[in-house]
């Protein structure tokens, strides 16, 4: 199936890509380029197979569940949070206003 | 007088454990090189200082007996790898000026085992690339020439890392590998790479591509300094999911060329018709070193091969679309904030900015792939086909311990050449992907040179976790190629 630029618009705004009408024109060819390629996947038959979810097998961990179980990915390191946020206010992440 | 430059891993190591150099004069070597190999453009950001703030440890540690494993080794750290103080790009604008508060696993277990860092090594944008052409900091030149004169790619995405190795501005360098990224380059730079099993180095700190196939690992000028680089890079870390909880093998120790008892498969549908003619000569060559090394060659079909790439590019930009949301000019890198804009208007401003065309194009693809309807057609078919390449591979290991196969289907090519084409760019991986797709252990050393001098690798897969057949079947190539070419200094 091969996408137009529209599609492309739409997937852009999906993405929070802002795209011009000139890209979005010029991205069509090849996007397409590239779907029409990798469909051909849709010519295997994968009847009765499971999709790969982990190449090497590995259960997943759980760690007691306390307060800093590891000092580096802990708590209380607010300025290093904030420290290479573009706007920091207050100690909080600063945004343009969203609510009118 | 020694050039310090040309000296390898363990020899530096060697030599400042028993006092024929001091690892300060290997770290003034270093910086004084890379200072002047500032035309490949390497690296990022250049850290004399902290290269040579470790060479002065190691000398005390000398002088205390107190040698740690790379003590006095300065090393390039690709900058995709996050490190304490030090701005970390991912070659990236939209990560300009990003200086992390934090060390990653790879990076810290590589101090606290002594080595220094020459400073962050150029890469493709978000080790999105295969020639090192996508960098928001300017391509990487390869310091080798052919006949043409032009410049030339040193592959990617971890360019950096190959073009500073063989132009001796560094002895060895981290990489990362998500299909093909540190193979490819080291056998376009006429260097080794190991991209270990998944899961054997940490990927906590390393800015994430597609966490279900990225991995570090070790490039360098011989096998040897592999393994030795890969033993501190690898181990348990808790902070990442997926990392295997076993302990690291000594690979250096147990370092072995007799390939006695070794089976080693050749992939039929890894010479396709029309396979370069140097290239396919190059593997038949490798053939012969492995037989003559005491290994026994048979036949082996992995009949999903085909498939890889296009899998590939379905997995990778659907994990890339996920990993990348997070760069929205609100935590962290930059910002773009158009006059009265919104947030939604600042995120879409900012990522339209901060992001590559190449990293644009992925993000898209996968953002496509993922969204609602096509979810099932592309994404999960290619889970599926990802599972078959796995299985393949699991269908030769019946019948070998080890694959041997081309890095690249081709030399070295220019720079521009295949910028404008994606397609052609995706190709340069189509030995790399199917290894990473499985999780397998890879490994490229250098075989020859081609009738115009660049030089051709050779590839060794193994199965999961045997890392040691991997560098014993590299070292057996290496010793039997005798590969002693170096660029020609130009720069």
């Amino acid at each position: 199936m091969s996408i137009n630029s529209s599609t492309v618009k739409k997937v852009a705004s999906l993405a929070r890509i802002a795209v011009s009408d000139d890209e979005a024109e010029r991205l069509v060819p090849e996007l397409n380029n590239i779907l029409g390629w990798v469909e051909q996947l849709g010519q295997v038959d994968v009847s009765g197979v499971e999709p790969m979810t982990a190449v090497i097998p590995n259960a997943l961990r759980l760690r007691d569940d306390v307060v800093n179980a590891d000092p580096l990915t802990g708590g209380n390191v607010r300025d290093k949070v904030l420290a290479n946020a573009p706007q920091a206010e207050h100690g909080f992440f600063a945004v343009p206003k969203v609510i009118e | 007088m020694t050039d310090h430059t040309n000296l390898t891993v363990a020899e530096i190591r060697d030599g400042v454990a028993a006092g024929t150099f001091s690892a300060r004069e290997v770290a003034s070597a270093f910086n004084a090189a890379v200072e002047a190999g500032r035309a490949l453009n390497a690296y990022i950001v250049e850290t004399p200082e902290l290269a040579l703030k470790a060479a002065d440890a190691a000398d005390a540690a000398r002088a205390s007996g107190d040698l740690k494993p790379l003590s006095g080794v300065p090393i390039g750290m690709k900058d995709l790898f996050c490190t304490a103080g030090v701005q970390t790009t991912a070659a990236s604008h939209i990560l300009e000026g990003f200086t992390p508060p934090y060390e990653s696993t790879v990076s810290a277990k590589l101090w606290a085992a002594g080595a220094g860092m020459l400073g962050k090594l150029n890469l493709d944008q978000f080790a999105m690339g295969s020639s090192n052409e996508t960098s928001a900091f300017g391509k990487v030149i390869s310091p080798w020439r052919d006949t043409s004169g032009k410049d030339l790619a040193p592959g990617g995405s971890s360019g950096g890392s190959s073009a500073a190795i063989s132009a001796r501005l560094c002895p060895a360098a981290t990489g990362t590998d998500t299909g093909g990224s540190i193979r490819q380059p080291a056998a376009f730079t006429g260097i080794s790479g190991i991209k270990p099993t998944y899961g054997r180095c940490s990927r906590w700190g390393i800015v994430a591509f597609a966490s279900s196939l990225d991995q570090a690992g070790a490039m360098a000028r011989t096998v040897r300094d592999n393994a030795i680089l890969l033993e501190a890079m690898s181990g348990f870390d808790a902070k990442d999911s997926t990392s295997l909880d076993l302990p690291v093998p000594q690979w250096e120790a147990n370092l072995s060329s007799n390939l006695k008892g070794k089976r080693i498969g050749i992939p039929k549908e890894y010479r396709p018709d029309g396979i370069d003619a140097a290239v396919a000569a190059q593997w038949d060559r490798g053939i012969a070193w492995l037989k003559d090394a005491g290994a026994e060659i048979t036949e082996v079909s992995l009949p999903h091969t085909h498939y890889a790439l296009p899998t590939y590019y379905i997995i990778a930009p659907a994990e890339a679309s996920s990993n990348l949301a997070r760069y929205d000019g609100v935590r962290y890198g930059q910002r773009v904030l158009p006059d009265g804009a919104g947030l939604q208007d600042m995120y879409a401003a900012t990522r339209a900015a901060g992001f590559g065309d190449e990293v644009k194009r992925r993000i898209m693809i996968g953002t496509y792939v993922l969204s609602a309807g096509y979810y099932d057609a592309y994404y999960t078919q290619a889970c599926k086909v990802r599972t078959l390449i796995s299985r393949d591979f699991e269908a030769a290991w019946e019948k070998c311990d080890l694959l041997l196969t081309p890095t690249a289907p081709s030399a070295a090519f220019p720079l521009g050449e295949k910028q404008e084409d994606p397609l052609a760019m995706y190709l340069n991986d189509v030995f790399t992907v199917p290894a990473s797709l499985a999780g397998l252990p890879a490994m490229s050393v250098p075989g020859g040179l081609t009738a115009g001098g660049l030089p051709l690798g050779l590839q060794i897969i193994g199965k999961p976790l045997d890392e040691q057949g991997v560098l014993n079947a590299a070292l057996a190539l290496e010793e039997r190629a005798g590969f002693a070419a170096r660029p020609e200094k130009w720069w």
